[in-house]
Protein backbone atom coordinates (compact mmCIF):
# COMPACT_ATOMS: atom_id res chain seq x y z
CA UNK A 1 0.00 0.00 0.00
CA UNK A 2 1.32 3.21 -0.83
CA UNK A 3 -0.99 5.30 1.19
CA UNK A 4 0.94 7.51 3.74
CA UNK A 5 -0.49 7.59 7.19
CA UNK A 6 0.13 10.63 9.63
CA UNK A 7 -0.18 10.74 13.23
CA UNK A 8 -2.86 13.22 14.49
CA UNK A 9 -1.46 15.98 16.47
CA UNK A 10 -4.08 15.82 19.03
CA UNK A 11 -2.15 12.83 20.19
CA UNK A 12 1.10 12.87 21.58
CA UNK A 13 3.10 9.90 21.43
CA UNK A 14 5.76 9.65 24.25
CA UNK A 15 7.20 6.97 26.70
CA UNK A 16 5.90 6.93 30.59
CA UNK A 17 8.43 5.58 32.89
CA UNK A 18 5.49 4.76 35.58
CA UNK A 19 3.84 2.69 32.95
CA UNK A 20 6.82 1.05 31.50
CA UNK A 21 5.17 1.56 28.23
CA UNK A 22 4.19 4.16 25.03
CA UNK A 23 0.91 6.29 25.92
CA UNK A 24 -1.15 8.67 23.74
CA UNK A 25 -1.88 12.28 25.46
CA UNK A 26 -4.54 13.96 24.24
CA UNK A 27 -6.59 16.58 26.16
CA UNK A 28 -7.24 14.89 29.82
CA UNK A 29 -6.26 11.46 28.59
CA UNK A 30 -4.18 8.82 28.32
CA UNK A 31 -4.30 5.51 26.22
CA UNK A 32 -1.65 2.78 26.83
CA UNK A 33 -0.48 0.89 23.96
CA UNK A 34 1.30 -2.39 24.40
CA UNK A 35 4.64 -3.11 22.56
CA UNK A 36 3.67 -3.60 19.23
CA UNK A 37 1.25 -0.85 18.19
CA UNK A 38 3.86 1.74 19.79
CA UNK A 39 6.26 0.51 17.39
CA UNK A 40 3.70 0.76 14.78
CA UNK A 41 2.73 4.32 15.41
CA UNK A 42 6.59 5.41 16.04
CA UNK A 43 6.82 4.17 12.65
CA UNK A 44 4.10 6.74 11.35
CA UNK A 45 5.97 9.95 10.45
CA UNK A 46 3.84 11.48 7.78
CA UNK A 47 6.35 10.65 5.00
CA UNK A 48 6.62 6.08 5.03
CA UNK A 49 4.05 4.66 3.52
CA UNK A 50 2.30 1.52 4.81
CA UNK A 51 4.35 -0.72 2.75
CA UNK A 52 7.51 1.48 3.64
CA UNK A 53 6.15 0.36 7.64
CA UNK A 54 6.31 -2.91 7.18
CA UNK A 55 9.20 -3.62 5.35
CA UNK A 56 10.99 -1.06 8.62
CA UNK A 57 9.47 -3.17 10.83
CA UNK A 58 9.76 -7.03 9.20
CA UNK A 59 14.16 -5.01 9.09
CA UNK A 60 13.62 -4.33 12.88
CA UNK A 61 12.28 -7.64 13.88
CA UNK A 62 13.36 -10.62 11.61
CA UNK A 63 12.35 -13.30 13.48
CA UNK A 64 8.63 -11.72 13.20
CA UNK A 65 6.05 -14.15 11.55
CA UNK A 66 5.45 -13.50 7.48
CA UNK A 67 2.26 -12.06 7.71
CA UNK A 68 3.06 -9.22 10.31
CA UNK A 69 1.99 -7.22 7.39
CA UNK A 70 -1.70 -8.28 7.93
CA UNK A 71 -1.53 -7.39 11.91
CA UNK A 72 -0.23 -3.86 10.59
CA UNK A 73 -2.84 -2.68 8.05
CA UNK A 74 -5.31 -3.92 10.33
CA UNK A 75 -3.66 -1.66 13.28
CA UNK A 76 -3.40 1.06 11.36
CA UNK A 77 -6.68 0.46 10.10
CA UNK A 78 -8.13 0.60 13.76
CA UNK A 79 -6.15 3.27 14.92
CA UNK A 80 -7.65 5.29 11.74
CA UNK A 81 -11.00 4.74 13.27
CA UNK A 82 -9.98 6.01 16.46
CA UNK A 83 -8.59 8.96 14.92
CA UNK A 84 -4.87 8.32 16.04
CA UNK A 85 -4.08 8.54 12.02
CA UNK A 86 -5.37 10.10 8.79
CA UNK A 87 -3.82 9.65 5.56
CA UNK A 88 -2.12 12.40 3.75
CA UNK B 1 -4.53 -6.12 49.97
CA UNK B 2 -4.86 -5.97 53.32
CA UNK B 3 -2.23 -7.24 56.54
CA UNK B 4 -3.37 -8.94 59.11
CA UNK B 5 -1.21 -8.88 62.24
CA UNK B 6 -1.64 -11.99 64.97
CA UNK B 7 -5.48 -12.13 63.73
CA UNK B 8 -6.08 -9.33 66.59
CA UNK B 9 -5.66 -5.64 65.61
CA UNK B 10 -5.93 -4.74 61.23
CA UNK B 11 -3.54 -3.27 59.71
CA UNK B 12 -4.69 -1.97 56.10
CA UNK B 13 -2.11 -1.61 53.68
CA UNK B 14 -3.95 -0.21 50.67
CA UNK B 15 -1.94 -0.64 47.30
CA UNK B 16 -2.49 2.66 45.73
CA UNK B 17 -1.25 3.48 41.87
CA UNK B 18 0.68 6.53 41.29
CA UNK B 19 -1.75 9.85 41.17
CA UNK B 20 -1.92 9.96 37.17
CA UNK B 21 -4.13 13.17 37.20
CA UNK B 22 -3.04 16.28 39.01
CA UNK B 23 -5.07 19.39 38.87
CA UNK B 24 -3.41 22.37 40.20
CA UNK B 25 -5.71 24.92 41.07
CA UNK B 26 -3.64 27.88 41.18
CA UNK B 27 -6.19 30.72 42.45
CA UNK B 28 -9.54 30.97 43.26
CA UNK B 29 -9.37 34.55 41.94
CA UNK B 30 -11.73 34.76 39.08
CA UNK B 31 -13.38 37.81 36.68
CA UNK B 32 -16.41 35.68 36.55
CA UNK B 33 -19.13 34.89 39.32
CA UNK B 34 -21.10 31.90 38.09
CA UNK B 35 -23.36 30.40 39.82
CA UNK B 36 -23.07 27.23 39.44
CA UNK B 37 -18.98 27.50 40.08
CA UNK B 38 -17.81 23.69 42.17
CA UNK B 39 -15.49 26.02 43.74
CA UNK B 40 -15.46 26.54 47.81
CA UNK B 41 -18.37 28.49 49.38
CA UNK B 42 -15.67 30.82 50.92
CA UNK B 43 -13.03 31.65 49.11
CA UNK B 44 -9.52 31.73 50.04
CA UNK B 45 -7.43 35.30 49.85
CA UNK B 46 -4.92 36.02 47.35
CA UNK B 47 -2.46 36.45 50.27
CA UNK B 48 -2.47 32.62 51.63
CA UNK B 49 -1.97 31.15 47.79
CA UNK B 50 1.29 29.13 47.74
CA UNK B 51 4.32 30.66 45.68
CA UNK B 52 5.98 29.71 42.33
CA UNK B 53 9.19 28.11 43.97
CA UNK B 54 6.23 25.54 45.96
CA UNK B 55 3.87 25.10 42.39
CA UNK B 56 6.99 24.11 40.92
CA UNK B 57 8.53 21.87 43.48
CA UNK B 58 4.63 20.41 43.46
CA UNK B 59 5.11 19.73 40.10
CA UNK B 60 8.25 17.85 40.50
CA UNK B 61 7.51 15.66 42.88
CA UNK B 62 4.09 14.75 41.48
CA UNK B 63 5.77 14.12 38.25
CA UNK B 64 8.33 11.58 39.89
CA UNK B 65 5.23 9.46 41.05
CA UNK B 66 4.50 8.74 37.58
CA UNK B 67 1.91 11.72 37.21
CA UNK B 68 1.25 12.01 33.56
CA UNK B 69 -1.74 14.48 32.76
CA UNK B 70 -1.90 18.25 34.44
CA UNK B 71 -4.74 20.71 34.17
CA UNK B 72 -3.73 24.51 35.12
CA UNK B 73 -7.21 25.71 37.30
CA UNK B 74 -8.81 27.44 39.10
CA UNK B 75 -10.24 30.02 39.64
CA UNK B 76 -9.06 32.10 36.46
CA UNK B 77 -5.59 30.76 36.33
CA UNK B 78 -4.29 33.56 33.94
CA UNK B 79 -4.19 35.55 36.75
CA UNK B 80 -1.16 34.21 37.89
CA UNK B 81 1.47 35.67 35.99
CA UNK B 82 3.91 33.10 36.90
CA UNK B 83 1.54 30.16 34.83
CA UNK B 84 4.01 30.49 31.85
CA UNK B 85 6.73 29.57 34.43
CA UNK B 86 5.03 26.82 35.52
CA UNK B 87 3.92 25.70 32.26
CA UNK B 88 7.26 25.48 30.83
CA UNK B 89 8.94 23.41 34.10
CA UNK B 90 5.73 21.11 33.61
CA UNK B 91 6.23 20.68 30.02
CA UNK B 92 10.17 19.82 30.47
CA UNK B 93 9.48 17.57 33.18
CA UNK B 94 7.17 15.70 30.36
CA UNK B 95 3.48 16.00 31.77
CA UNK B 96 0.14 16.30 29.13
CA UNK B 97 -0.51 19.97 30.32
CA UNK B 98 -4.19 21.18 30.01
CA UNK B 99 -4.68 24.92 30.62
CA UNK B 100 -8.35 25.02 31.89
CA UNK B 101 -9.94 28.74 31.40
CA UNK B 102 -12.30 31.12 30.97
CA UNK B 103 -10.31 32.97 28.10
CA UNK B 104 -10.65 36.09 30.24
CA UNK B 105 -7.48 38.10 30.30
CA UNK B 106 -5.86 35.90 27.49
CA UNK B 107 -4.21 37.79 24.48
CA UNK B 108 -2.08 37.18 21.61
CA UNK B 109 1.12 37.86 23.76
CA UNK B 110 0.04 35.14 26.63
CA UNK B 111 -1.26 32.75 24.17
CA UNK B 112 2.45 32.34 21.87
CA UNK B 113 4.30 32.73 25.27
CA UNK B 114 2.36 29.56 26.02
CA UNK B 115 3.03 28.11 23.03
CA UNK B 116 6.52 28.34 23.86
CA UNK B 117 6.25 27.42 27.36
CA UNK B 118 5.05 23.87 25.95
CA UNK B 119 1.31 23.90 26.80
CA UNK B 120 -0.48 20.81 25.06
CA UNK B 121 -4.28 22.04 25.16
CA UNK B 122 -6.58 24.64 26.07
CA UNK B 123 -9.94 24.46 27.36
CA UNK B 124 -11.98 27.03 26.93
CA UNK B 125 -15.12 27.50 28.97
CA UNK B 126 -18.34 28.92 27.58
CA UNK B 127 -21.65 29.96 29.86
CA UNK B 128 -23.98 30.35 26.86
CA UNK B 129 -24.27 30.05 22.89
CA UNK B 130 -24.98 34.02 22.75
CA UNK B 131 -23.19 37.37 24.18
CA UNK B 132 -26.60 38.50 26.02
CA UNK B 133 -26.51 35.09 28.53
CA UNK B 134 -23.24 34.51 28.53
CA UNK B 135 -22.34 37.55 29.86
CA UNK B 136 -25.47 37.57 32.51
CA UNK B 137 -24.58 33.81 33.81
CA UNK B 138 -21.04 35.08 34.26
CA UNK B 139 -21.55 37.92 35.13
CA UNK B 140 -19.34 40.37 33.14
CA UNK B 141 -19.93 42.14 30.38
CA UNK B 142 -18.14 41.15 26.73
CA UNK B 143 -17.18 38.57 28.09
CA UNK B 144 -19.21 35.99 25.50
CA UNK B 145 -16.99 38.35 22.73
CA UNK B 146 -13.27 38.16 24.72
CA UNK B 147 -14.36 34.55 24.24
CA UNK B 148 -14.72 34.24 20.79
CA UNK B 149 -11.65 35.89 20.69
CA UNK B 150 -9.23 33.57 22.32
CA UNK B 151 -11.19 30.52 20.47
CA UNK B 152 -9.64 31.95 17.19
CA UNK B 153 -6.33 32.41 18.96
CA UNK B 154 -6.43 28.63 20.29
CA UNK B 155 -7.03 27.37 16.80
CA UNK B 156 -4.64 30.00 14.80
CA UNK B 157 -1.41 28.92 17.59
CA UNK B 158 -2.70 25.26 16.48
CA UNK B 159 -3.89 24.23 20.02
CA UNK B 160 -6.28 21.25 20.38
CA UNK B 161 -9.15 23.43 21.72
CA UNK B 162 -11.90 21.79 23.98
CA UNK B 163 -14.92 23.97 24.64
CA UNK B 164 -16.93 23.64 27.99
CA UNK B 165 -20.60 24.58 28.29
CA UNK B 166 -21.76 24.05 31.79
CA UNK B 167 -26.04 23.48 31.09
CA UNK B 168 -28.34 24.44 33.67
CA UNK B 169 -31.85 25.06 33.59
CA UNK B 170 -30.77 28.57 32.44
CA UNK B 171 -29.01 27.67 29.19
CA UNK B 172 -29.82 24.26 28.37
CA UNK B 173 -33.36 24.79 26.05
CA UNK B 174 -30.43 26.92 23.44
CA UNK B 175 -28.67 23.63 23.19
CA UNK B 176 -28.85 24.02 19.05
CA UNK B 177 -27.13 27.22 19.25
CA UNK B 178 -24.46 25.46 21.35
CA UNK B 179 -23.78 22.64 18.58
CA UNK B 180 -23.82 25.19 15.85
CA UNK B 181 -21.38 27.46 17.72
CA UNK B 182 -18.79 24.99 18.53
CA UNK B 183 -19.03 23.65 15.03
CA UNK B 184 -18.75 27.34 13.85
CA UNK B 185 -15.66 27.54 15.89
CA UNK B 186 -14.07 24.26 14.93
CA UNK B 187 -13.42 23.17 18.39
CA UNK B 188 -11.96 19.34 18.52
CA UNK B 189 -14.31 18.36 21.39
CA UNK B 190 -17.10 19.90 23.14
CA UNK B 191 -18.23 18.96 26.85
CA UNK B 192 -21.67 19.46 27.35
CA UNK B 193 -21.71 18.84 31.15
CA UNK B 194 -24.98 19.54 33.13
CA UNK B 195 -23.68 21.37 36.43
CA UNK B 196 -23.45 18.78 39.26
CA UNK B 197 -24.40 20.26 42.31
CA UNK B 198 -21.24 21.19 44.83
CA UNK B 199 -19.66 24.56 45.80
CA UNK B 200 -21.65 27.13 44.60
CA UNK B 201 -23.70 24.98 42.71
CA UNK B 202 -25.50 23.35 45.94
CA UNK B 203 -26.62 26.63 47.20
CA UNK B 204 -28.47 27.24 43.49
CA UNK B 205 -29.62 24.06 42.89
CA UNK B 206 -33.44 24.69 43.61
CA UNK B 207 -32.61 27.04 40.37
CA UNK B 208 -30.19 25.10 38.22
CA UNK B 209 -31.61 22.09 38.23
CA UNK B 210 -32.81 21.28 34.87
CA UNK B 211 -35.72 19.21 34.88
CA UNK B 212 -36.00 15.43 33.33
CA UNK B 213 -37.82 15.77 30.09
CA UNK B 214 -36.20 19.51 29.37
CA UNK B 215 -32.92 17.41 29.83
CA UNK B 216 -33.48 13.97 27.67
CA UNK B 217 -35.06 16.35 25.17
CA UNK B 218 -31.33 18.45 24.70
CA UNK B 219 -29.75 14.92 24.78
CA UNK B 220 -31.77 13.92 22.01
CA UNK B 221 -30.36 16.69 20.04
CA UNK B 222 -27.55 16.00 20.39
CA UNK B 223 -27.91 12.66 19.29
CA UNK B 224 -29.25 13.80 16.03
CA UNK B 225 -26.68 16.42 15.36
CA UNK B 226 -24.15 14.07 16.07
CA UNK B 227 -25.68 11.72 13.90
CA UNK B 228 -25.65 14.09 10.85
CA UNK B 229 -22.17 14.79 11.67
CA UNK B 230 -20.68 11.52 9.52
CA UNK B 231 -17.32 11.44 11.84
CA UNK B 232 -16.60 15.27 11.29
CA UNK B 233 -16.55 18.47 13.08
CA UNK B 234 -16.17 18.67 17.00
CA UNK B 235 -17.12 15.40 19.03
CA UNK B 236 -19.42 16.19 21.57
CA UNK B 237 -19.47 14.56 25.28
CA UNK B 238 -22.67 15.13 26.89
CA UNK B 239 -22.50 14.79 31.28
CA UNK B 240 -25.85 13.80 32.26
CA UNK B 241 -26.28 15.20 35.82
CA UNK B 242 -26.44 12.32 38.63
CA UNK B 243 -29.58 13.37 40.25
CA UNK B 244 -31.55 11.69 37.65
CA UNK B 245 -29.12 8.46 37.72
CA UNK B 246 -30.24 5.43 39.76
CA UNK B 247 -26.90 4.45 40.56
CA UNK B 248 -24.32 6.70 41.03
CA UNK B 249 -20.63 7.66 39.53
CA UNK B 250 -17.19 6.20 40.14
CA UNK B 251 -16.54 9.50 41.65
CA UNK B 252 -12.58 10.46 40.88
CA UNK B 253 -12.36 6.95 39.58
CA UNK B 254 -12.09 6.08 42.98
CA UNK B 255 -10.53 8.31 46.26
CA UNK B 256 -6.88 8.28 46.04
CA UNK B 257 -7.07 6.15 42.90
CA UNK B 258 -6.22 8.42 39.93
CA UNK B 259 -6.64 11.91 40.89
CA UNK B 260 -5.01 14.45 43.52
CA UNK B 261 -6.03 17.89 43.33
CA UNK B 262 -3.83 20.83 45.13
CA UNK B 263 -5.73 23.77 45.87
CA UNK B 264 -4.30 27.64 45.75
CA UNK B 265 -3.40 27.33 49.17
CA UNK B 266 -1.61 24.45 49.21
CA UNK B 267 -3.83 21.93 50.60
CA UNK B 268 -3.23 18.69 48.71
CA UNK B 269 -7.15 16.77 48.46
CA UNK B 270 -8.29 13.42 46.67
CA UNK B 271 -10.97 15.71 44.81
CA UNK B 272 -11.50 19.22 44.27
CA UNK B 273 -14.48 19.37 46.46
CA UNK B 274 -13.40 17.30 49.62
CA UNK B 275 -12.60 20.16 51.87
CA UNK B 276 -16.22 20.83 52.43
CA UNK B 277 -15.61 16.84 54.64
CA UNK B 278 -15.06 16.67 58.42
CA UNK B 279 -11.63 16.08 58.09
CA UNK B 280 -8.22 17.04 57.98
CA UNK B 281 -6.25 17.65 54.81
CA UNK B 282 -2.27 17.81 54.45
CA UNK B 283 -0.56 20.87 52.71
CA UNK B 284 2.18 20.60 49.97
CA UNK B 285 4.15 22.91 52.28
CA UNK B 286 4.49 20.53 55.42
CA UNK B 287 4.94 17.08 53.84
CA UNK B 288 6.25 15.87 50.29
CA UNK B 289 3.54 14.68 47.93
CA UNK B 290 4.59 11.28 47.94
CA UNK B 291 3.83 11.21 51.94
CA UNK B 292 0.51 12.80 50.98
CA UNK B 293 -0.48 10.28 48.72
CA UNK B 294 0.66 6.80 49.85
CA UNK B 295 0.52 7.83 53.95
CA UNK B 296 -1.37 10.29 54.76
CA UNK B 297 -4.54 8.99 56.64
CA UNK B 298 -7.10 11.46 54.48
CA UNK B 299 -6.30 9.47 51.67
CA UNK B 300 -6.10 5.92 52.89
CA UNK B 301 -9.42 6.89 54.18
CA UNK B 302 -11.58 5.97 51.35
CA UNK B 303 -8.68 3.63 49.78
CA UNK B 304 -10.55 0.07 49.00
CA UNK B 305 -13.87 -1.63 49.83
CA UNK B 306 -13.13 -1.95 54.30
CA UNK B 307 -14.67 1.45 55.11
CA UNK B 308 -18.08 0.82 53.11
CA UNK B 309 -21.54 0.30 55.35
CA UNK B 310 -24.35 -1.36 54.11
CA UNK B 311 -25.90 -1.22 51.44
CA UNK B 312 -22.81 -0.80 49.70
CA UNK B 313 -20.32 -3.38 51.82
CA UNK B 314 -22.09 -6.05 51.06
CA UNK B 315 -23.07 -5.04 46.90
CA UNK B 316 -22.12 -6.04 44.02
CA UNK B 317 -21.59 -3.05 41.96
CA UNK B 318 -19.14 -1.26 44.85
CA UNK B 319 -16.33 -2.37 42.48
CA UNK B 320 -17.75 -0.25 39.71
CA UNK B 321 -18.71 2.65 41.74
CA UNK B 322 -16.91 3.16 44.82
CA UNK B 323 -20.20 3.80 46.36
CA UNK B 324 -20.16 7.31 45.03
CA UNK B 325 -19.27 10.13 45.41
CA UNK B 326 -18.35 11.32 49.42
CA UNK B 327 -18.87 15.18 49.18
CA UNK B 328 -22.22 13.99 48.02
CA UNK B 329 -23.30 11.86 50.79
CA UNK B 330 -21.99 14.02 53.39
CA UNK B 331 -24.06 17.36 51.56
CA UNK B 332 -26.94 15.35 51.28
CA UNK B 333 -27.03 12.52 54.82
CA UNK B 334 -24.35 14.68 57.34
CA UNK B 335 -22.29 11.27 57.01
CA UNK B 336 -19.62 11.18 54.84
CA UNK B 337 -19.43 6.92 55.13
CA UNK B 338 -23.32 6.65 53.39
CA UNK B 339 -23.56 5.41 50.07
CA UNK B 340 -24.10 8.31 47.68
CA UNK B 341 -27.83 8.77 48.17
CA UNK B 342 -28.33 9.14 44.29
CA UNK B 343 -28.06 5.40 44.48
CA UNK B 344 -32.01 3.87 44.52
CA UNK B 345 -30.52 1.13 47.14
CA UNK B 346 -29.35 3.96 49.65
CA UNK B 347 -31.75 4.53 52.20
CA UNK B 348 -31.31 8.15 51.53
CA UNK B 349 -32.18 8.25 48.01
CA UNK B 350 -35.47 10.32 49.01
CA UNK B 351 -32.90 13.45 49.48
CA UNK B 352 -32.81 13.20 45.94
CA UNK B 353 -36.15 12.52 44.79
CA UNK B 354 -36.96 15.55 47.25
CA UNK B 355 -34.41 18.14 45.59
CA UNK B 356 -35.55 17.71 41.98
CA UNK B 357 -39.54 18.06 43.18
CA UNK B 358 -38.15 21.30 44.90
CA UNK B 359 -36.53 22.31 41.86
CA UNK B 360 -39.71 21.59 40.15
CA UNK B 361 -41.58 24.05 42.05
CA UNK B 362 -38.98 26.70 41.84
CA UNK B 363 -40.06 29.30 39.66
CA UNK B 364 -37.75 32.28 40.45
CA UNK B 365 -34.56 31.00 38.91
CA UNK B 366 -32.80 34.23 39.61
CA UNK B 367 -29.27 32.73 41.33
CA UNK B 368 -27.02 33.82 44.01
CA UNK B 369 -23.69 34.84 42.24
CA UNK B 370 -20.17 33.08 43.20
CA UNK B 371 -18.53 36.73 44.81
CA UNK B 372 -16.70 37.45 47.83
CA UNK B 373 -19.23 39.87 48.81
CA UNK B 374 -21.89 37.20 48.72
CA UNK B 375 -19.63 35.05 51.01
CA UNK B 376 -21.55 31.99 52.42
CA UNK B 377 -19.90 29.71 55.15
CA UNK B 378 -19.70 26.14 54.52
CA UNK B 379 -23.18 24.50 53.67
CA UNK B 380 -24.03 21.38 55.38
CA UNK B 381 -27.13 19.34 56.05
Amino acid sequence: MSQVPKRNRLYKLQFEKAQDSYVLLYPEGMVKLNPSAAEILLQVDGEQSVDDIIIALKTKFPEAPDDIGDDITAFLSDAESKDWIHYV
Amino acid sequence: MSEINNGQSETRVIEAGPPLWLLAEITYACPLHCAYCSNPLNLTDKKDEIGTEEWLRVLSEARDMGAVQLGFSGGEPLLRKDLEQMVAHASELGFYTNLITSGIGMTEKRIAALKDAGLDHIQLSFQAANAEANDLIGNRRHSFAQKLEVAKLIKQYEYPMVLNFCLTAQNIDQIDDVLALATELDADFVELATVQYYGWAYVNRDQLLPSKATLEAAEAKVNAFRDKQNGKGPKFIFVSPDYYEDRPKACMNGWGSTFLTVTPDGSALPCHSAKILPMTFPNVKDKSLQDIWYQDFSFNKFRGYDWMPSPCRDCDEKEKDFGGCRCQAYMLTGDMYQADPVCSKSPHHHTIEAAIESAAKQHDKSVILRDPKNKIDIVTV
